[in-house]
């Protein structure tokens, strides 16, 4: 504690400098006394601040912020509100310093206003599939491209105007094809991988569909991973887990659908007693997908949710329990804990259970999909992702990043509201679908 | 992976010292890493593209200042940048035209509409308004339970939708609902759609027709990605929104979607929610934005929650003791449920830009009911102890120990955590002012 003590101490310190404060300690300190001090240092800090403001501008933080930068001579310097402070204490900090405290803020052009907005891709009405439709491998494959038909059309059709024709595969192509990739959210460091990659070899590839080749071959190969079966004794338990409002318990009505149509008998665990209204939502899935469920009353002990379910299911003879978990922000370490905590309480029962936990992305999410799989994964040990609401126009290419640097794959993927909306992650379909 | 854009800008910029100017050459590979930085951030590829040829024009042929490094004033010019495009200041909900006002909640599935209804609701009493609450969803399951639970919570009259009914119908007698009930504000919880739903999209064109709300929000994810562009373009189109809720800002996420947002509808970007709780929903300002979406943390945020929780005149006399040693541990206990009143102790930590980065941090946790421990200790002193610490022998400690449930160890230890807190504030004062720092360790 001591350490991590002297290290927010050391950062607050360097920030209360930057405010503009002149305090020197070297001290470490200790515990809870010295998280107080610092507190109480920058609240000072703030006071300190504030009063300058009023009194003698320094140049902290929020002043350089502010002040217009100088001597651009075209642009008027509001006279009124200049003044030149020269401050004897701190020479070599405010020396020269001109601040303009300008009322005027620059005149908030919206730049893109004007500009004709990235056309959204034209929406192809997609041929509506009847809700009743027997689940043979046809109706999924094209349920699955349907689905992924807008990533389909924006990506592929722009892959193909940029490489059209004979053009050589050049920097400027290659800053499309950049473009492209980021665009789809597959990150930044991905991204130059995969173009790296390709780009090596870039002199001999002509054609755009040996490029495409090229590049779906590399991208397959960051999202074709083992997924390694455990294999389970009754009951199967799998802990679901996510953000807030990914579609965790959506996925748990499809996922218990998909088990009961095999003839499975399906135990829902509603540990998720936080959010209002959950267990209900959770119990009308039950009642769609036929499956039972156990419940507590609302802000009871998750933990003791889960292990209460796991009983049960040992006692009715019931193949699969699924345990829905409360939405939760990966950076919130109390309630990490208490993920932790049910995840120990289902270990009391059946000491290699969960079996399965599965961490549910929304597609739509951007670079943070990141540090959610990363947060959880190394809490509870993820065995596998499920990535939702692919039937709209993100691409989810942030899964390429997450597989990359974590090594857990999809499991499945959620392609619209209905019950049957769940199909089991295909990476080459995922890719073909993709470019 | 997100390392603070100030830090690398300084190894960019090490070989500019503190004269000459921001030539096109010198700033190409600073401009990179603010590019790389606002990509992380998950603002849209395009945005970005605009914004740093922007900084560019702008910072080629300035002056560095003596004042502040080269990474410095790059710094500025792209905060200048962002604050700018995001708005200069913090605009509030339009509840103009006729009572009953509507507010109408839009977005995609599991933006967090029902849960930022339940916070403006929560909001608008505290104006002193009498909101109404309007489940609109009657697709998703429970959608409705989720709307009147929190309706309960908050006690807040909510309309009694089921979900045999239509949204237009909804709406049409909640308005009439609301009037007899004395409320002045609706609040419309309408259900998560993808943009691309054409009949979900026309059902909010009737819904708005109908009911001609003052106020139209955009809830969106502060996580989205690339595609914020598509999703806020197809629902201002649709319904010409009047602004956008940021939900889930508590996270880690950098928010280059607020950017995204606002460059590709110009419509302003009105509250953020940062945490669960219903009175967790705070005005946006886009200066603070700014430098969370540059990974520089949100300091301002944090001295004004200080200024907040803080009376005025107690700092000032605090400051004074402070200044004269004479900081005691009564001083030290109103301290102590000052701090506390700002919130978390954890939650303040993280705001302090860069703690919430370091590797150490991260599971860093600070145990709250050893506050309440020390607390406890403290009140279990007489006056004069308080006043004068050194007066407390080993008798007096037992006394104390036993008067707060402690062992004697937990009270030496306060004792000698307050010592070393009397002994820093010492050196504080000698004033061992950083002389010779210089420049150089203004990290900004």
């Amino acid at each position: 504690m001591i350490d991590q003590l002297i290290e927010i101490y050391d950062i607050a310190y360097e920030k209360i400098y930057q405010l503009g404060s002149e305090i020197d300690i070297t001290n470490s300190l200790d515990e809870i006394a010295g998280l107080l001090l610092i507190i109480l240092l920058l609240l000072i800090a703030g006071r300190i601040r504030k009063h300058r403001k009023n009194k003698r501008p320094a140049p902290d933080i929020a002043d350089i912020l502010q002040a217009d930068l100088p001597v651009d001579a075209i642009e008027p310097i509001d006279s009124s509100g200049t003044a030149i402070e020269q401050t004897p204490d701190k020479i070599e900090k405010s020396d020269h310093i001109v601040e303009t405290v300008s009322d005027k803020k620059p005149e908030t052009t919206a730049p893109w206003a004007e500009k004709p907005a990235p056309e959204p891709e034209p929406i192809k009405t997609i041929p509506e599939i009847p809700a009743e439709i027997p689940a043979e491998p046809a109706g999924f494959f094209n349920r699955l491209k349907s689905g992924l038909s807008k990533t389909r059309q924006s990506l592929s059709k722009r892959f193909d105007a940029v490489l059209s024709g004979n053009r050589k595969i050049d920097d400027e192509v290659l800053e499309e094809i950049e473009e492209v990739l980021i665009t789809s959210d597959i990150g930044v460091p991905t991204t130059m991988e995969l173009i790296e990659r390709i780009s090596k070899n870039a002199g001999n590839i002509s054609s755009t569909d040996e490029f495409k080749t090229r590049l779906k071959a590399e991208m397959l190969s960051l999202v074709d991973l083992e997924y390694p079966e455990k294999v389970s004794t009754k009951p199967r338990v799998i802990m679901v887990v996510g953000v807030n409002g990914v579609g965790k318990t959506t996925t748990i009505g499809k996922l218990a659908a998909k088990f009961t149509a095999e003839g499975k008998k399906v135990l829902l665990s509603a540990a998720d007693t936080f959010r209002a209204a959950a267990v209900e939502q959770l119990e009308i899935w039950g009642q769609r997908a036929g499956a039972d469920i156990v419940k507590h009353q609302d802000k009871s002990d998750p933990a003791a949710v889960a292990f209460d379910s796991i009983e049960a299911a040992i006692a009715r003879n019931i193949d699969v329990v699924i345990v829905d978990t409360a939405g939760r922000l990966h950076t919130k370490v109390n309630l990490m804990e208490q993920l932790k905590k049910i995840k120990r309480s289902i270990e009391k029962k059946i000491p290699e259970a969960p079996h399965d936990t599965l961490l549910v992305l929304d597609a739509t999410t951007g670079q943070n999909a990141v540090s959610q799989a990363q947060l959880f994964n190394q809490d509870i040990n993820i065995t596998g992702i499920v990535l939702t609401k692919l039937d709209g126009t993100a691409k989810g290419g942030i899964v390429l990043s997450i597989c990359n640097s974590l090594n857990v794959p999809i499991r499945y993927i959620g392609i619209g509201e209905k019950i049957d909306d769940l199909q089991e992650f295909d990476p080459k379909l995922f890719i073909d679908a993709l470019l | 992976m997100f390392d603070n854009l100030s830090d690398r800008l300084n190894t960019v910029f090490k070989k500019l010292k503190g004269h000459g100017k921001l030539t096109e050459k010198n700033i190409e590979e600073g401009l990179k890493e603010v590019r790389m930085a606002l990509l992380e951030a998950d603002a849209h590829y395009k945005v970005v593209k605009k914004l740093i040829g922007d900084i560019k024009a702008r910072a080629i042929g300035q002056e560095v200042l003596a004042s502040l490094t080269p990474a410095q004033q790059v710094i500025k010019i792209v905060n200048d940048e962002l604050t700018a495009l995001m708005g200069s200041q913090n605009e509030g909900l339009n509840l103009s035209g006729p009572s009953p006002a509507s507010i109408m909640l839009v977005g995609l599935q599991g933006a967090g509409k029902t849960t930022t209804a339940g916070k403006l609701a929560t909001l608008l009493r505290k104006q002193g308004r009498k909101p109404f609450l309007v489940p609109v969803d009657v697709y998703r399951p429970a959608a409705i339970d989720q709307l009147q639970k929190l309706a309960k919570e908050i006690s807040t009259p909510v309309f009694p939708s089921t979900t045999e009914m239509d949204p237009v119908q909804i709406c049409r007698e909640a308005k009439g609902a609301a009037s007899l009930e004395g409320c002045d504000t609706l609040i419309l919880d309408t259900a998560g759609r993808l943009h691309v739903d054409e009949e979900l999209m026309a059902e909010l064109v009737n819904i708005k027709n109908t009911l001609q709300p003052s106020e139209i929000l955009l809830v969106a994810d502060a996580m989205t990605g690339q595609d914020a562009v598509n999703i806020a373009q197809s629902f201002d189109t649709a319904l010409d929104i009047g602004g956008v809720v940021l939900s889930k800002m508590d996270g880690d996420a950098r928010g280059g979607a607020a950017l995204s947002i606002r460059a590709i509808t110009d419509k302003p970007i009105k509250f953020i929610g940062v945490g669960e709780k219903l009175n967790e929903l705070e005005p946006f300002h886009p200066d603070r934005v700014a430098s969370r979406i540059l990974g520089m943390g949100d300091m301002l945020s944090f001295i004004e929650k200080a200024q907040n929780a803080m009376d005025e005149k107690k700092a000032a006399a605090l400051e004074k003791k402070l200044r004269k040693n004479e900081f005691t541990l009564e001083d030290f206990r109103d301290q102590m449920s000052q701090v506390r009143k700002m919130g978390s102790l954890n939650d303040l930590i993280k705001m302090i830009p860069g703690v919430a980065k370091s590797k150490q941090m991260k599971n860093f946790q600070v145990d709250e009911r050893e506050l309440v421990r020390i607390e406890g200790i403290i009140n279990s002193m007489t006056p004069d102890e308080r006043r004068n610490h050194n007066i407390i022998n080993g008798s007096r400690r037992k006394r104390i120990a036993k008067g707060s449930g402690n062992s004697v160890q937990n009270v030496n230890k306060l004792l000698k955590n307050y010592a070393q807190v009397l002994k820093m504030m010492k050196k504080i004062n000698k004033g061992g002012f950083m002389r010779g720092m210089g420049r150089a360790m203004m990290p900004f």
